[in-house]
Order: C-alpha cells, then structure tokens, then sequence
C-alpha cells in the first residue's frame, strides 16, 4: 500500500527501462526513502479484498494472474453460505445453498440457471482451487448469493447487503476545538499519529465514502480531513496544527478528535497490524454477550457488561485477525439478539469454535465455561435435541478450554476452567467456551485498554494453538 | 269396609318406608364423621420445629468462588416436602445473615418446595422432580454474573438433592412462574439435572 501510495503522489513508474545512474537526483533520493522505509515498516502489504456482510466481515488475498487479479472462489463464499465445490477436470462444480454453478477453466461463461453468465475474463483452476477474477465480483455475486452487491474495485472492498456505516463530522466550537465524528454503527479503528496528523484506519468496518472525500471544518486548528481507501481499507485522515487525540464514546459510535487526550470509552486503540491472510476453514465466532435492552451486570455506576463485553470482542476480533484467523462478530453493535437468535447465527456459519464473552467484577481469575450437560446426555437418530446439541463437542470443548487456559497461564495471568449452565453453550453445534472476564484489582482495569488487548492476546493465542493443533492431526 | 288384607299391605309398607329413612339418617351421619375424620388428619401448616438433626448444606464462598459442605444443626419436621422447605430455609438463612459468604437481597425468601416422589406417581407426574419456588425478591435483586449465579442454583439443589433421596431433577420458578434466567445468566428455563449439577459442585469445591 505505500509503495502505491507514494507512486500515485509523486508519478512514479514502476516500469522505467532509465538507468539508475541517469535518474534525476530528486528520484533517486525519493527512491533511496521508500526503500528505508520499506526495510523499517517492514514488506509492502499483501492485496486482499475486504468483505462486509451481516454474517461476518472478513478478508482474502488476492492473486495476480495474466496481469489480472483473482480471488479464490471458495475462500470468499465459505463464511456467507453452505457452500461445496467439487473439481472434475477443467470443470468445477460449485454449490451455493440451494443453487449449483458450473466453472470451465480457462473459459469466461459460467453456467447457473436461469440463464448463463459471462466473466470479464477467464476463469482459472490451481491446484484444485477456483479462481475468479475480482472484476467479474459485482456482476457473478449477485446470482450467487441472490441479493445486491456493492464492489469498490479500484479500493477492494465489497459489501454485501445493506452493510454500510455512514458517518458525520464536524468540529464543535469549542475551546479548544473538538471534531464530531458520528457513525451509524459502532467502529473500531487503529489510531496512527504522524508528521501532525491523526489518521483512524478502517480495516474491519465497513466504512462508506463520504459525499465529498475532503471534508473541510474550517476551522484553524482542526482545518480538514481527507477520506481514502485503498486495499480493502478505509482512512480517514485529520489534519492538525498541534497535536491530535482521538477518543471513542456512545459505545464506539462517536469519535471525538481533540488537542487533549481523553480516555473514556473501553475500546483499544492500537498501533495498525498487518494485514493478514485467512486460512478459510477455521473461523471463530465471537459472541459479545448481552446488547441492546439486555444491559447485563451493572460493573458500576455507568457501566453496563454489554459494553464491555463488546470492547472485548472488538479487541479479540483484531487480535485474532492478526494472526490469520478469520471472525464472525454475532454482535457488532448495541443490538438485542436473543440466545437463540445467537445460537442459530453461529451454527448456520458452522465456526471451529465459539467463543461468548461475559465480563464480571473485580476479583477472581478469568474464567472459561463450557457447557454443563447430564452426563449421559446424547442426541439419537436424525432430530437433535436443542438444548443438547452440544453434547457431541463438549468433550472437544473441555479441552480446548484447558488449550485456552494453558495460554493464560503463560501470560501469567490466573485462570480457571469451569462447567456452567449458561445458555446457550448447550445449543452450539460446535467447540463453545464462554469467557467471563474480570479485573485482577479494580473495575478501572476492565475498561483499560492495555488489559482488554492482553485477554484478547492470550485467547487468540489459544486458539492458533487449537488451530495448529487441528492441522498437524489432519 | 276396607278388605283386612289391604290394612296389612299398608301397615307393612308404612314400617318398611321408616325403616329404610332409619337407615338413610343413619348412613348419612356415619358418611360425615369419617369425612371429618379424614379432614382433621391432615396438616394444616408446617411444622415449625421438630427433632434437630444434622444436616449438610452447601453453602457458596463468593471470594473463592467455592461451594463447601458444612454441617449444621437444625430442627427437621418428618414429612419430606417439609423438610426441603426447611433445608432451602436454613440455607436462605446463611446467605441473608450480615456476615454471609454469599449475600443475597433482603426479602429473599422460599415461597414452597413441591416434590414428585415415586411414591406419587401416576399418569403425567414426573418421579425424582422437586420444584423450588423462590419469591421475586430473591431474583429480581439477585448479584448478575455467570459464577455467582451458579454458585446460588448450584448450593440450592446439591443441598435439596444431598439432603433428600430421590431427587433427580429440579425445576426453579420464581413467584410461581417460570423464568429465563436467574439475574442474566444462569439457565433456569429448562430442568436442572442433579446429575450434572454434582459435576459442576465438585469443580466447585476447589478454586
């Protein structure tokens, strides 16, 4: 991403046939920059495109092919659908749902009912894997997934359905001046302070461009900010005659940039990650517990366990998509879902694990639930007894828990691992552990942002345990 | 002149019309008294004391998160569905004293115990359930977290079922009606199973 960033500001081409020693001097210091500047934040980014559904947001990479880009079929349909592909030769038979496609590699027409379609270019077969390329996206989505689809090529970002969050920003006149930024959902960026600007870094929300990119306040001490997107990110970047702070409130819906640093809302801010790749079979559901109406524990006077539990979330989400692990949030906002609404969610999206977070007062170790069945609890026949669907994992889930909690101990951190009748562990037709969180001290730790990120470390870090795990068995 | 014959007929029917209302009053009055006398052999309240004996109840520690047995000594009446009134009561008891391990909110207190014994049993009853029903102070105050909540159904039913032979599942209502959860988390719109709340005292017993 930088590489193309500084390339499109400064006209650079990557194609010049001029020797070095006849470049002008300017250019072989500007070259001289980027190449530091490459060694120091490391390699440029990998292209992948983000994806915004209400089943999950996530990413996959992208592949050049014949100078064009492609995306792995399967890998952008598996987390919004059953899906099945089946390779015969040239020929890959896909099914989505209900509905079955049929790709010929090296030919652009793909074969679905009611009528066939034609991809802008080739469709390719690599080692067993489909390939399509991401300028068919906007038109074969649609047929597929049967709903409408919106795909920003040029930046990679695709949403599905109505998935948009759209925001406002103004600066309140106040003294010193303070810029409003609100959301329609709750956000959760990375933060980069540099060279005088404060720049929130979108990776996993799904961000609309604003009716004009440059978005100007006039105002002298906060005087614009400019929106941008590029490899499957939103930015938005405020300029700033002094120093700039950013602080989140009303649940991570507001944003409010000022010239003094405010901390008051349990959402991390952390320095911006790699992007990863995602290993598309192993998908973790993240369940913030509670959420709209269903306030849960009242931690104190002003803070409600829904909230909590979603900053953890959050912070789980980015730690775990850090390490290559695809999410699905079952709650990315303040919204009411039932246990059994959760439960359906997370069975239908057919998770390697689900992870439900609780969080309690100070006092205790962190604590991993699984669910708490009669011993003999089974299910017989086809029909499965809903709340004993999780009989047939619990044994798996135990011992994951104890993965997880091997994890926490060596971060020092005290844990224990309990059973507990704790909805809705017992209908999850997967590996389900509930975390409850709790301070060590005081109820100031639970809000911090350095504890929230050191649990969510050391769960992701249990689960690419679980993964590897997995996959040295296979 | 009437024929003699007919003066007998009538004067014998006559008898036999008082005999047969003799016997009516009689019958009837006995019928009474043994209505009665089943009546005044129930009970019409519970007991409030008895024989004291030792009991375990299984009290939560909410510092360690514990569940521990502890003995202790209390008047028991005879009948089962009175004493597991009286075990929950002493247990309530414990948690509403001022210097409790695991408080609950004032007012907390067991609306009844009603048990399904095997006994009992007969078309559409269910042997082994004891229905615990806890007033809507107990719940509607009730501290909201996974552990604590447990804690409080885990101590009710391990000391209902460690107490009472045969209880095998219990039911928790609260004021009568069911409920989904006890204060946000833990289940209590299905059947407990005694079974699995063992496993969970067991793990409980040690932090």
């Amino acid at each position: 991403m930088l590489w193309s960033k500084v390339a499109a500001r400064f006209n650079v081409s990557w194609h010049s046939k001029r020797p070095l020693g006849r470049m002008p001097i300017h250019l072989a210091l500007l070259l001289s920059c980027i190449f530091f500047s490459v060694l120091v934040t490391g390699a440029p980014e990998t292209p992948h495109i983000s994806i915004y559904s209400t089943l999950a947001n996530y990413s996959v990479p992208v592949v050049e092919r014949n100078g064009l880009s492609y995306v792995g079929l399967l890998e952008l349909l598996d987390p919004l659908g059953t899906v099945t592909a089946k390779v015969d030769g040239a020929h890959l038979k896909l099914s989505y749902n209900t509905s079955e496609f049929e790709f010929t590699a090296g030919k652009s027409r793909v074969k679905m009912k009611p009528g066939d379609l034609d991809l802008p270019a080739n469709f390719l077969i690599e080692n067993g894997r489909g390939l399509v390329p991401i300028s068919a996206l906007a038109g074969l989505l649609p047929r597929i997934l049967g709903g409408p689809v919106n795909f920003r090529e040029t930046s990679r970002r695709l949403f599905i359905g109505n998935t948009g969050i759209h925001f406002t920003a103004q600066v309140v006149s106040a003294n010193p001046p303070q810029l409003v930024m609100n959301f329609s959902s709750s956000v959760a960026p990375a933060v980069r302070r540099e060279n005088g600007k404060l720049d929130l870094v979108f990776e996993h929300d799904a961000i609309m461009p604003p009716g004009s990119p440059l978005l100007t306040f006039g105002n002298a001490t906060i005087p614009s900010a400019q929106y941008w997107e590029d490899n499957g990110a939103a930015e938005i970047s405020i300029a700033g005659t002094v120093p700039l702070y950013a602080s989140f409130s009303n649940e991570g819906r507001t944003i409010t940039v000022s010239t003094t640093e405010v901390s008051t809302a349990p959402v991390a801010q952390t320095a911006n990650p790699p992007h990863p790749t995602f290993s598309h079979r192993f998908l973790v559901a993240i369940d913030a517990s509670h959420g709209g109406t269903e306030r849960g524990a009242a931690l104190a006077d002003q803070i409600a366990e829904k909230d909590v539990t979603l900053a953890f979330a959050l912070a789980l989400r980015r730690e775990l998509e850090a390490r290559g692990v695809a999410t699905l949030m079952l709650r990315d906002g303040d919204a009411t879902v039932s246990v059994d609404q959760r439960a359906s969610l997370a069975n239908a999206a057919r998770p390697a694990i689900y992870l439900c977070l609780h969080a309690a007062g100070p006092g205790g170790p962190v604590r991993i639930y699984t669910a708490l069945l009669p011993p003999a609890t089974s299910n017989h026949g086809p029909f499965v007894d809903w709340n004993a669907a999780q009989a047939p994992y619990l044994s798996t889930s135990r011992a994951q828990a104890n993965r997880i909690a091997f994890e926490f101990r060596k971060d020092q951190m005290p844990v224990r691992t309990l059973p507990a009748d704790l909805r809705p562990l017992n209908n999850i037709t997967t590996a389900a552990m509930a975390i409850e969180v709790t301070p060590p001290n005081s109820m100031t730790e639970l809000l911090s942002p350095a504890y929230q990120r050191a649990v969510a470390a050391a769960l992701a870090d249990g689960v690419v345990a679980i993964r590897t795990g997995e996959e040295a068995a296979k | 002149m009437i024929p003699r014959h007919l003066i007998i007929t009538a004067v014998a029917l006559l008898m036999l019309a008082l005999g047969m209302a003799f016997y009516v009053r009689s019958m009837r009055s006995r019928a009474t008294y043994m209505a009665r006398g089943a009546l005044t052999s129930q009970p019409v309240a519970a007991p409030v004391s008895g024989p004291v004996e030792q009991v375990t109840l299984y009290v939560a520690y909410d510092d360690e998160g514990v569940l521990q047995a502890q003995a202790f000594h209390i008047p028991l009446p005879s009948g089962r569905q009175q004493r597991a009134e009286e075990l929950l009561r002493a247990l309530i008891g414990v948690y509403l004293d001022k210097s409790s391990p695991h408080p609950l909110p004032s007012g907390s207190d067991l609306r009844g115990v009603y048990l399904v014994d095997a006994q009992q049993t007969g078309a559409g009853s269910d042997p082994g359930l004891a229905v615990i029903d806890l007033n809507a102070a107990f719940a509607d105050g009730h501290r909201s977290g996974v552990l604590i909540e447990n804690l409080t159904i885990a101590s009710l039913v391990k000391t209902l079922s460690a107490n009472l032979i045969g209880i095998t599942r219990v039911k928790i209502l609260i004021d009568g009606q069911p409920r989904e959860t006890l204060s946000g988390h833990a289940d209590l719109s299905g059947v407990i199973d005694v079974a699995a709340v063992n496993q969970l005292a067991t793990e409980l017993a040690n932090p």
